[in-house]
């Protein structure tokens, strides 16, 4: 039993700096610079996106065996679409403000790589439980990255942090001038960057190896002579 | 499963038949054309039923919170929301809903304010006019013959009316509303209720602050036509006619034209400008 909870255990927390699908898979990028302009868009957004990628991936790991090949993609495009819609329809119905804010991006999880990338790489191999619980681990990756980003950008772009005040504005009689790149999702981009450097100067591990290298060629035996 | 409803599903011919074709098609290989078909159906039957089943039973309380939401808006413009606000309660004491026909100017009396819906009306051709392309500098195609309006009064006396406009920006049309006092001419406020501009440019249609420098504003000049609209750049209170104008939104040219041309379209002969010369002349309700 030790042996399962250690595994449950590894396949919860690797996602969340070991194996980011954002900084270590850059993958969900897009909706990462679209919703964190703000604290609360991107909390509803982490728990969407959590919640599609958890129930997709168990409810497409308990028919695993059973999906024809060359009709997989579609099979888990159906699933992850339908609880897509399902989502959409339960934020309109119970958070219509937010749901509001985040328009069209709820709808956009369904392009949301990381939704994909753990249907296709875990949820096609193991049981419906560990795949439940991979999608919540990467869910939570997405998240940390989001409400990181998120935190500086709600923080310096509108001085506030969920709507409230943290930095008294200038224009309200303040000392704080708001940096509005921070609203502009170029800035999410400089963040992520960012946060990617981090954590690769933390992890060493995570640093790629560089696919080529570039020849010398004063030394070299290279070129066309 | 409960034993009751299993053993009468046993007896049942169909059900045993779908059982035994079931037993068949999960032992077939996952690459059989017949198990492809069979599994495709059946997964979109079930996520058929569940996406209807979230839709249909939550429509309800969606419906709702559009309904408060648009509530809240007009409040909000006429300027009676205020923190812990009941907006049902404030709505149904303060505002009047009544329809008007776009092309006479008069109010309709004889069709059910509260119940109607003139974005529905926009799409329904029974209820509606196609625009010819050299009028429809808003760029919205067709408009409902019939709009509805929103009045807060004071005793018999009109304090504001509250018009709908809608036009395209650059990428949605944007859905708003024009409070004006009782006379026709003076802005009191403007707001966004559904428009999906870029945010942080476009988007700051919905800014307070933005929003704040229409108040005050004149809509007709002296030869009767819509002056009113955004200009690039500051507006310079100090000149003259600059009562006709607001600042243009930094960085956003064609959501600023868009919404100087869905107020031009929305105050002219195309829109409200009947029914406010009769208000003006009726000086009621």
């Amino acid at each position: 039993m030790s042996a399962t909870a250690s595994d449950t255990k590894k396949v919860l927390m690797e996602p969340l700096v070991n194996n980011n699908p954002i900084t270590l898979q850059v993958l969900g990028i897009c909706s990462a610079l679209a919703v964190t302009s703000q604290m609360s868009t991107s909390l509803i957004m982490a728990v969407a996106l959590t919640a599609v990628t958890a129930c997709s991936s168990a409810a497409i790991s308990s028919i695993r065996n059973h999906i024809p090949g060359s009709i997989r993609i579609i099979v888990q495009m159906t699933i992850i679409a339908s609880l897509v819609i399902i989502v959409d329809q339960v934020l309109k119905a119970f958070a219509y403000e937010i749901s509001k804010q985040l328009s069209v991006f709820v709808g956009l999880i369904i392009t949301n790589c990381i939704v994909m990338g753990r249907a296709e790489a875990y949820a096609m191999k193991n049981p419906p439980m560990a795949s439940f619980i991979d999608g919540i681990g990467n869910g939570a990756g997405y998240s940390l990255i989001l409400i990181i980003v998120a935190f500086f950008r709600e923080l310096f772009g509108s001085g506030k942090l969920l709507g409230i005040e943290i930095l008294p504005l200038t224009k309200d009689g303040g000392w704080y001038e708001p940096n509005g790149m921070m609203l502009l999702p170029p800035s999410a981009f400089f963040l992520i960057g960012f946060i990617i450097w981090v954590f690769r100067q933390w992890k060493p591990a995570q640093n790629e190896q560089a696919d080529f290298k570039i020849m010398d060629i004063s030394h070299g035996e290279g070129g066309h002579h | 499963m409960s034993n009751g409803i299993k053993e009468r599903l046993d007896k049942c011919e169909h059900y045993q038949k779908f059982d035994a074709y079931k037993e068949k098609v999960l032992a077939l290989g996952n690459d059989s054309l017949e198990k492809t078909i069979a599994v495709a159906l059946s997964l979109c039957f079930v996520c058929a039923i569940l996406v209807s089943f979230a839709a249909v039973a939550l429509r309800p309380l969606q419906i709702e919170n559009k309904a408060m939401d648009m509530k809240k808006n007009i409040l909000e413009v006429a300027g009676l929301l205020e923190d812990g606000t009941d907006i049902h309660n404030a709505f149904a004491e303060q505002v009047e809903e009544k329809l008007v026909d776009i092309t006479t100017g008069d109010y309709v009396e004889d069709m059910d304010a509260v119940a109607y819906d003139q974005r529905k009306a926009a799409k329904d051709p029974a209820q509606n006019i196609v625009l010819e392309s050299s009028d429809d500098i808003a760029s919205i195609k067709r408009k409902a013959k019939i709009a509805k309006v929103y009045l807060v009064k004071k005793g018999d006396a009109i304090e504001s009316i509250i018009l709908p406009m809608h036009g395209y920006g650059l990428w949605s049309t944007m859905y708003g509303f024009l409070a004006l006092e009782a006379d026709g001419q003076t802005v009191k406020s403007i707001n966004f209720y559904d428009q999906a501009e870029t945010p942080g440019l476009g988007g700051e249609v919905v800014n307070p602050n933005w929003r704040a420098l229409w108040l005050g504003k004149k809509v007709y000049n002296e030869a009767g036509e819509v002056q009113l609209g955004l200009i690039k750049g500051v507006v310079d209170t100090s000149k003259p006619g600059s009562e006709y104008d607001v600042d243009g939104l930094a960085g956003a040219t064609l959501t600023s034209l868009g919404v100087s041309n869905l107020v031009k379209y929305w105050m002219s002969k195309e829109g409200f400008s009947a029914y406010l010369d009769k208000v003006r002349t009726k000086g009621e309700g």
